[in-house]
């Protein structure tokens, strides 16, 4: 057993630690997200140039060959700072499709601009009825010639406001619930037929609800089979997963971090509130909290490779609820420990809060992945 | 013993109930079902309405316009409104600064103040918090120095609700430099487009204007606005600030939300059936009910209480509905997010300006459960009220 990071990794932590810190502060980040789509084209690139957006890919497509370890470590970074570029929609969502699913000809037309910087990616897959069901699917992709008609709508699709593919899930046969009969297409967001409505979210990202009217895209499209796309989907969706339990350590980090600090500095009664105990005991309970997290987000990294696709989505969702808990614990007790403070747009604490509540309800909530792990017959 | 409201009591709540239905303005009434911001033109509306059914200072002693009904229907009244819902009188003058003017103002000032609250002719807001005085208030700087026939003010209050809106301001200020913390404070009103006030807008977290810094600069006030003694402030703000604990349960502001939470429930889909017959929500949602009737009831136990003793001591026991209020509002903000999942995190740009008519009902969502951890911070944080509770009550 070993919990420590080899010597490469504690570099690749040190590298995006160093690159946040010079390019990353509250000041800088409210600028990048002033910028068309929400974040900063600067920034990527800097991300691009330190190869950070190449890491899970293979040596073969251009990238790094790195492992869910290296993508946790970026994770946690990007939570900690709150970076808004679009990592996951790009690189953990659109990659992993790419990846984990596409022909060596998908390959070779994407990720070099992923790798690059020069694209972005985003993953069109909520719907209004959908919920957290992945294989709830209402739009449609029915054969033409070739080549595949799109009809649907997707929601909250984030980076869609400014990616330059969607990668999309429709059903090409069966009914709205079918396991069976869903595939993942590949489309450009400027293509006729796709419409995008974009706004930003209340976490400061952006993301886009999206209409497919009569989308025609070629045979090339599709990654894998189109007909059995749904172990594909769950696979990926579950990188995410774990991608967004790293993040949310990152931020929890943070956010324990800025309210221990504020607890030494703000008095009140003429002493530092930190002297207060019952203060002390909610900010060891938010350490907690954390480390429990923390935990189970290693054993979500972990799963990523389980051969066994059950016991890696039952061992993600338990990490998913671990980190749902936690995250409003630690979330709301930085509001609490602040006092009127932390309720202010100006105060950076606030915005860690609202991204962790977000982070909770993106690709199941607690409640939610909390019946899968029971429906599973538990862990133990 | 007996839990249910006589006859009367009955006959009461009805009537009020009716007069809820058919006189809150719709357009009112949905901004507070979704949560959104009434303006002060909604508030000035409807202040006019409950005054011209002479409700609009129900508590208030009968010669200043009050009803003389008892604590019960009082809280009766308060119950309904919330339920209804409708926009509750604003409590700043109704709650706060009226009753310490009614009980420690001057006649002139009963006279030309309290009809001017009552109508809201006149729009108050609360200056107590300062930058480095939240919860120790009575480490307060902000200064008021006597010269001839006017105090000179000086010093920065913080979190003022609304004044953006305001015609008015009670602050307490320091009187007596030399005094030891408690003593030296006075209760003064000032006339907010006095020269030298300036306004500086504070933004929340969801992206609201509800607060704001409030800035002195040798502004003078007449000695006449001086409510009561010099150097007694303090003893009126705590009895204003006991005052405001009894509203502060807000328990049928939570039933109403409760409702609406089981509505909205029924419309939205998770695994192909509603939300509202998932198991787990459900018994999330019973939990959160039962904990509401424990709390209806202790807060009967509390006006049931101030009906048998007089008002006068703030019971220590309204801790109780301070902290369990304020930590079931907060619930039902949980629930609603549990309720429309994903769709909590668009964001409406357009905002909350009351001109957005078009908003969907779920923009609201995530901003009030944002906005709602102010609930356990102002009115005396959760962590002083189980303070007061371990010394005034459990005497540790
Ligand atoms: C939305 C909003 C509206 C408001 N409106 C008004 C208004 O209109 N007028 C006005 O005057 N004020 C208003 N306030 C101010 C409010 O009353 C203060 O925020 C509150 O008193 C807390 O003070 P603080 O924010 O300075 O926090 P602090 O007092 O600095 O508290 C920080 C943390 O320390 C804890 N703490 C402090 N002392 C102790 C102790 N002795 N033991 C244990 N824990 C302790 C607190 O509970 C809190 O968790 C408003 C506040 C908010 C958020």
């Amino acid at each position: 057993m070993d919990f420590d990071l080899s010597e490469e990794q504690r570099l690749l932590k040190e590298s995006i630690d160093g690159l946040l810190k010079a390019s990353y502060d509250f000041d800088q980040r409210k600028k990048y997200g002033a910028e068309k789509g929400g974040w900063s084209k600067t920034v990527w690139g800097k991300l691009a140039e330190q190869g950070l957006l190449g890491l899970p890919f293979s040596e073969d497509d251009g990238g790094f060959g790195a492992g869910a370890v290296e993508t946790m470590i970026v994770m946690e970074a990007l939570g900690r700072a709150l970076v808004l570029e679009p990592f996951l929609a790009t690189v953990v969502l659109g990659g992993g499709f790419l990846r984990r699913g596409g022909s060596a000809a998908q390959k070779e037309a994407y990720i070099p601009g992923i790798i690059d910087g020069s694209k972005t990616l985003a993953f069109a897959q909520l719907e209004k009825n959908s919920r957290y069901d992945l294989g709830d699917v209402s739009t449609t992709a029915k054969k033409k010639g070739d080549g595949w008609v799109i009809d649907g709508e997707k929601y909250v699709v984030l980076n869609g406001e400014t990616a330059d593919t969607l990668i999309v899930t429709a059903r090409t046969k069966g009914q709205q619930t079918d396991r069976n009969g869903i595939g993942v297409f590949l489309v450009p967001r400027d293509v006729k037929g796709v419409s995008v409505n974009g706004y930003p979210t209340q976490d400061g990202m952006h993301a886009a609800d999206i209409t497919f009217t009569g989308v025609e895209v070629g045979a090339d499209a599709a990654i894998g089979d189109p007909d059995n796309g749904l172990p594909l989907i769950e696979q990926v969706v579950d990188d995410a997963r774990i991608a967004l339990c790293a993040e949310a350590v990152g931020a929890m980090e943070e956010s324990l971090k800025i309210t221990v600090e504020y607890l030494k500095t703000r008095k009140q009664f003429g002493v530092p509130i930190g002297s207060f105990q019952t203060l002390q005991h909610r900010a060891a309970d938010m350490f907690v909290n954390l480390e429990q997290a923390r935990s189970m987000a290693m054993l979500a990294t972990m799963a990523s490779d389980f051969d066994d696709a059950k016991e890696r989505a039952t061992s993600v969702a338990a990490a998913k609820v671990q980190i749902g808990k936690s995250l409003k614990f630690v979330g709301q007790q930085s509001i609490q420990l602040h006092g009127g403070i932390g309720m202010t747009m100006e105060a950076s604490i606030g915005h860690y809060f609202k991204r962790l509540s977000i982070i909770e309800s993106t690709f199941g909530d607690t409640d939610y992945h909390l019946s899968r792990v029971s429906a599973a017959g538990g862990l133990i | 013993m007996d839990l249910s409201l006589t006859k009367e009591e009955q006959a009461f709540r009805d009537e009020v109930r009716a007069f809820f239905r058919d006189n809150v303005p719709p357009a009112i009434k949905k901004k507070l079902q979704e949560n959104r911001h009434t303006t002060k033109q909604d508030m000035v509306d409807w202040t006019r309405i409950l005054h011209k059914k002479g409700w609009a200072v129900a508590h208030w002693p009968k010669e200043w316009g009050g009803t003389g009904w008892t604590p019960v229907q009082q809280y009766i009244f308060n119950e309904e409104l919330q339920a209804t819902p409708a926009p509750a009188p604003l409590p700043f003058g109704v709650n706060m600064v009226g009753p310490v003017i009614y009980t420690f103002g001057s006649e002139a000032q009963k006279k030309h103040y309290l009809p001017r609250i009552a109508d809201l002719t006149d729009w108050w807001c609360q200056g107590f918090s300062e930058p480095g005085s939240g919860s120790d208030l009575a480490s307060l700087k902000t200064k008021a120095e006597r010269k001839g026939d006017k105090y000179i003010v000086n010093g920065q209050k913080t979190w003022t609700t609304l004044a953006q809106h305001a015609d008015w301001i009670f602050c307490l200020v320091r009187t007596d430099p030399a005094a030891k913390k408690q003593q030296g404070i006075s209760f003064l009103l000032i006339d907010m487009k006095s020269k030298g006030i300036t306004v500086r807008p504070i933004i929340t977290i969801e992206g609201g204007h509800e607060v704001n810094e409030v800035f002195f600069d040798d502004v003078e006030v007449p000695v006449e606005n001086l409510v009561g003694e010099e150097n007694k402030g303090w003893d009126y703000a705590k009895f204003l600030l006991g005052n405001e604990r009894t509203n502060i349960a807000r328990v049928g502001a939570s039933k109403e939300r409760i409702r609406r939470i089981k509505e909205l429930a029924a419309s939205v889909q998770s695994g192909g059936k509603p939300v509202l017959e998932d198991q787990k929500f459900r018994e999330k949602l019973a939990a959160v009910e039962i904990e509401l009737k424990a709390l209806e009831l202790t807060q009967m136990r509390v006006v049931a209480n101030e009906g048998k003793h007089g008002k006068g001591k703030p019971d220590p026991a309204s801790s109780i509905l301070k902290i369990k209020g304020s930590e079931i509002q907060q619930s039902t903000t949980e629930l609603l997010m549990d309720v429309i999942g994903p769709f909590a995190a668009p964001y409406d740009v357009h905002g909350d300006d009351g001109s957005n008519e078009t908003m969907d009902w779920t923009a609201q969502i995530a901003p009030t459960y944002f906005n709602y951890r102010k609930v356990s911070i102002y009115g005396g944080s959760n962590e002083i009220q189980r303070n007061i509770i371990t010394k005034a009550v459990l005497g540790l």
